[in-house]
């Protein structure tokens, strides 16, 4: 009979996230249920407010993908407006967009994810000279790879261990049999992690530099952007583009040579598909091209949706067919709907809590996250699904990087389908992404050296629906408004991590994370390593994906709690 | 360890008055008897400051122009720049639990993003850093043993740092942790009754944040709030900001374990070495302000370049308490101010509610007792106008609502 296994908290992730699992007699799982166990209501703190305020309310939803839900809430009001921003806008909120992303990119793998990969214990054991040798097989010039340096690393992990205050690395999973690198791979790993606890630091403040400050940016407004000072000042530039460029050489001298070896020796679970999945992709569109309506707007990374990984047809997204269902969620729709779209969404609590024996109760409601679907399918979002997309929208330099990293790794396409393979392809797209930030310094510097000084266009307020979508490095992001009497009647968020993280629906089908869980073979499930690994994959956030609104703010205070 | 100025001059102690000096020296004394005792405790880690100086590549005398930046920062006069610099030695025997809430890791983000100490030095060499989820590497089961056995081996010794609000409606169920389920309530009581202090770290731990903003759907406290209803006696050193300043958490740190005790706080538990000055106060677009010149609206791309005043296009600067514009963010890159947006006052209790609508000047609420009761931005540009003495008057107003703001706020503890 299957046992059941609770992980909760998942860390090394934003927000509240709690997994259990039921592994069968063979070890593997086959139950997989995802929870969020924090709410906070955001949808009816927003209702009431300055439609103007909304991107700074919304931006609060999460820390982590901070900047995105600002600039989503700021284009919801502008949609709802009809106000259509200057191109000195549009770019300058890309290079915010742009250092955010290699920001979190990197900072999810080194410091949030790769400690399911690499063994900072086995670590300890490293020959320098060897794993120096080891850095050079993966690039011509490793990033701070040498015997000095690594020998240093070593010392300085040992000192830690040793003093037996292990701190962030303690009780970790260490020595478990899934753990596949050897101790000088792992010290190459390992001396990453510890150089991007500095790199990091210089993308986002990048991204300050015409954001104001970051975490929680501020300087996106209705209508345009108010750091214009800083775009017309040479220098301002010249320090985005110095600090941009010092986190690229990082991505291609450490990032990207990490992946090639974490490819390279977890292939066998590659090729096994394990953490595979739904195998239906979605994207929202990365990095707008130009100002007008999202349905007639280019992107860098193209919006659309690939269903059961046919990568011969792009199919085009339809904002309509988004809905979202809580039959599995602790909340109830008033008119009992199986499903609503965003725009009439609703969001009465309704805890029912856990089960007798302190576990989710599966069969009934068991997360607060609703089930968003497209067209009443369960989709995977994130850096995976935009590679996939564009890969199969043509575009070059996506085939190129992506065609390059399997055929040197000697694995065909279906690699990809897997937890290493959406571990892979974040680190491919901000390389992607890092490498087109001087195109966009480019254009931003041509355009004011043009004499092109808007930043801001007016607009008249006026009641409506409007909303936004595109991608925050998770996944798609899209923020749904109505405006009644000049405040905001509605607000609904459907965020990366609910279309990820989202529980059972109407139909039982399982969201993401789920359905990426059952199958997955354990070694020991009460040291749940391949769990946490493959839930990281995903990058998790966890504060976002518990958004909810409700059209009536007062029945918060008076639902049924049944405990 | 920050960039910032000095804000005093070197000599400057020279100039104090005898009472002040009377004061400072007894500070020291009580500085040096504390870090004696820090000093006489076993290390929880076997790393030397020679160490992480060599690491770090700095020389001795590196350190000691950082520590006297940090004492700077902290307001203390040069004197103390030697016990600052002992302080960080010693700081390794301060376990540090903290403890995410209703949040939304914007100031754990921000603690990751700070500067001089970075992130890897401040958990590797300074701080023992117990239990800290964003960044841990255990999940589950082994992340709970983790905090359990930290606060049984620290009882009454770690600091407790929280980052977001909790909820108390609905018997605490809007937040579970753990894998036993157990409300933030719980987990809250638990990790501060046997903490030595509590800071909370962000607006929300400090005063509720945006969880606690109109309707407060959740019913989300502060976290002093929540302990003062409980009855849990703690002293509680509060660092709002949206996200907090991480210059203001190594700060406070570094001062407890200096003196081995919270600094001086304002009426809202707020350290006043980094809060006792108003934004507008210290702001570099002053100057304009004080001239009468603003932003006169976002069409006013003249006004943008030239970085003129924002307070006409709902600068709060006026009304809020902190060191932004000093010590700025991301390594001193910008603030909302520098960026041509006005400040939304995020460390002040319940702006959220009371300093919204963001772009809207609070002129006619606020200055209404030099100009007339229906004052706005016009009127007092009009009036600064060769009238310096506008400065003055408009701090009396900011004075005006944060007295009303101090009074609501002592009424809610009575309750």
């Amino acid at each position: 009979m299957a046992a059941k296994h609770v992980i909760d908290p998942i860390t090394r992730i934003e927000g509240h996230l709690r997994i259990e699992i039921e592994v069968g007699d063979t070890g593997t799982v086959e139950e997989a249920a995802s929870s969020s166990t924090a709410f906070r209501g955001f949808e009816s703190i927003m209702r009431g407010r300055d439609p103007k305020d909304v991107g700074l309310f919304a931006q609060r939803i999460c820390g982590v993908c901070t900047y995105h839900h600002f600039e989503r809430g700021v284009e919801a009001t502008e949609s709802a407006y009809g106000v259509t921003i200057p191109p000195n806008a549009r770019m300058l909120r890309n290079l915010i967009w742009a250092a955010q992303l290699v920001n979190d990119h990197t900072t999810h793998f080194y410091q949030l994810h790769s400690m399911d990969w690499f063994d900072v214990v086995s670590a300890l054991d490293a020959d320098p000279q060897a794993a120096t040798d080891i850095a050079l097989q993966y690039h011509d010039k490793p990033y701070n790879a040498s015997v000095s340096h690594y020998r240093a690393v070593a010392e300085r992990l040992l000192a830690f261990v040793q003093s037996g205050q292990l701190g962030p690395f303690a009780g970790g999973y260490w020595g478990h049999p899934k753990y596949r690198l050897s101790p000088e791979e792992n010290l190459i790993v390992a001396s990453h992690y510890l150089d991007n606890l500095a790199i990091q630091r210089l993308s986002a403040k990048a991204s300050a530099i015409f954001g104001g400050k970051n975490p929680h940016p501020q300087s996106l407004i209705v209508g345009g952007i108010t750091s214009a000072r800083d775009a017309l000042d040479a220098h301002r530039i010249a320090e985005y583009q110095f600090l941009m460029a010092k986190s690229a050489d990082f991505v291609e001298r450490a990032y990207l040579p990490d992946m090639a070896l974490i490819g390279d020796r977890y292939r066998e679970e590659a090729l096994a598909g394990e953490g595979g999945g739904l195998g239906n992709y979605m994207s929202f569109g990365a990095l707008s091209l130009d100002e007008r309506p999202w349905e007639n707007r280019a992107f860098f990374l193209q919006p659309g949706l690939i269903t059961e990984r046919d990568m011969s047809t792009v199919q085009t997204i339809d904002p309509m067919r988004i809905g979202e269902e809580v039959a599995h969620s602790w909340y109830t729709y008033e008119g009992g709907e199986e499903s609503l779209h965003p725009l009439d969404g609703q969001t009465n609590p309704a805890y029912t809590g856990f089960g007798e024996d302190g576990t989710l109760q599966t069969e009934g409601s068991y997360s607060w996250i609703k089930a968003p679907r497209y067209d009443g399918m369960p989709v995977e979002v994130g850096p995976l699904a935009r590679m996939l997309i564009a890969y199969a929208g043509g575009n070059e330099s996506v085939r190129t990087i992506m065609d390059d990293y399997t055929s040197q790794l000697g694995v065909p396409f279906e690699f990809w389908y897997s937890t290493v393979g959406r571990t892979v392809a974040r680190g491919l797209e901000t390389k992607i992404v890092a490498d087109y930030v001087p195109t966009m310094i480019g254009n931003l510097t041509s355009s004011v050296s043009n004499g092109d000084d808007r930043f801001f266009n007016r607009f008249d307020a006026k009641d409506g629906s409007g909303w936004a979508m595109a991608e925050a490095p998770r996944g798609s992001l899209s923020h749904w408004l109505t405006v009644q009497g000049g405040s905001v009647s509605n607000y609904q968020a459907i965020v990366p991590s609910t279309w990820n993280a989202s529980p059972k629906d109407g139909r039982e089908q399982m969201g993401a994370y789920e359905s990426a869980l059952v199958g997955q073979p354990m070694s020991d499930p009460t040291q749940p390593l391949e769990v946490v690994r493959t839930i990281h994959s995903f990058d998790p956030c966890l504060a976002c994906a518990v958004h909810i609104l409700n059209r009536d703010g007062e029945e918060i205070a008076h639902h049924e709690v049944e405990v | 360890m920050t960039q910032t100025p000095r804000k005093h001059d070197p000599d400057a102690q020279a100039n104090l008055d005898k009472r002040t000096l009377e004061h400072y020296e007894m500070l020291a004394a009580e500085a040096d008897k504390n870090l004696d005792r820090l000093e006489a405790q076993a290390p929880l880690k076997d790393i030397t400051l020679e160490d992480v100086l060599k690491r770090r590549g700095l020389s001795r005398r590196d350190f000691l122009k950082m520590s006297a930046v940090t004492t700077a920062t902290l307001g203390l006069p040069s004197m103390f720049d030697l016990r600052v610099a002992r302080a960080q030695e010693v700081a390794t025997r301060l376990p540090v639990i903290w403890q995410e809430l209703q949040s939304c890791t914007g100031n754990s983000m921000a603690l990751i993003r700070n500067t001089n100490p970075g992130v890897d030095e401040l958990i590797l060499d300074l701080i023992s850093l117990e239990y800290a989820e964003v960044l841990m590497a255990p999940s589950g089961h082994q992340a709970d043993a983790v905090l359990e056995e930290a606060i049984e081996r620290y009882d009454g010794q770690y600091i407790a740092v929280f980052e977001g609000s909790v909820p108390v409606g609905d018997d605490g169920n809007f937040l579970t942790i753990g894998p036993d389920g157990h409300t933030g309530m719980r987990i809250v009581e638990h990790v501060a009754t046997h903490a030595a202090a509590v800071i909370t770290a962000g607006t929300c731990a400090a005063y509720g944040g945006i969880p606690a903003a109109r309707p407060n759907p959740t019913t989300a406290l502060g976290v002093g709030d929540f302990l003062g209803q409980r009855g849990i006696s703690k002293p509680v050193v509060n660092l709002p900001g949206c996200p907090v300043s991480s210059t203001n958490v190594t700060g406070t740190i570094l001062e407890y374990a200096m003196f081995g005790r919270l600094p001086s706080l304002d009426a809202f538990n707020r350290p006043l070495w980094a809060y006792s000055d108003r934004i507008h106060d210290k702001c570099e677009r002053r100057g304009h302000f004080d001239a009468g010149e603003f932003v006169e609206g976002w069409t006013d791309i003249q006004g943008l370049k030239d970085g003129l005043c924002l307070y006409k296009v709902g600068c709060k600067g006026p009304m809020a308490f902190n060191n932004c514009g000093v010590v700025r963010f991301n390594d001193g890159a910008s603030w909302p101010i520098m960026a041509g947006h006005g400040c939304i006052g995020c460390s002040e209790p319940g702006f959220w509610d009371t300093l919204t609508p963001f772009e809207q000047p609070l002129a006619g609420r606020v200055y209404s007792t030099p100009f007339g009761t229906d004052a706005d931005a016009d009127t007092i540009g009009t009036v600064v106008l060769g009238a310096a003495a506008a400065g003055v008057a408009i701090h009396a107003g900011a004075t005006a609502i944060k007295s009303a703001q101090e009074q609501r706020q002592g009424k809610q503890k009575e309750q």
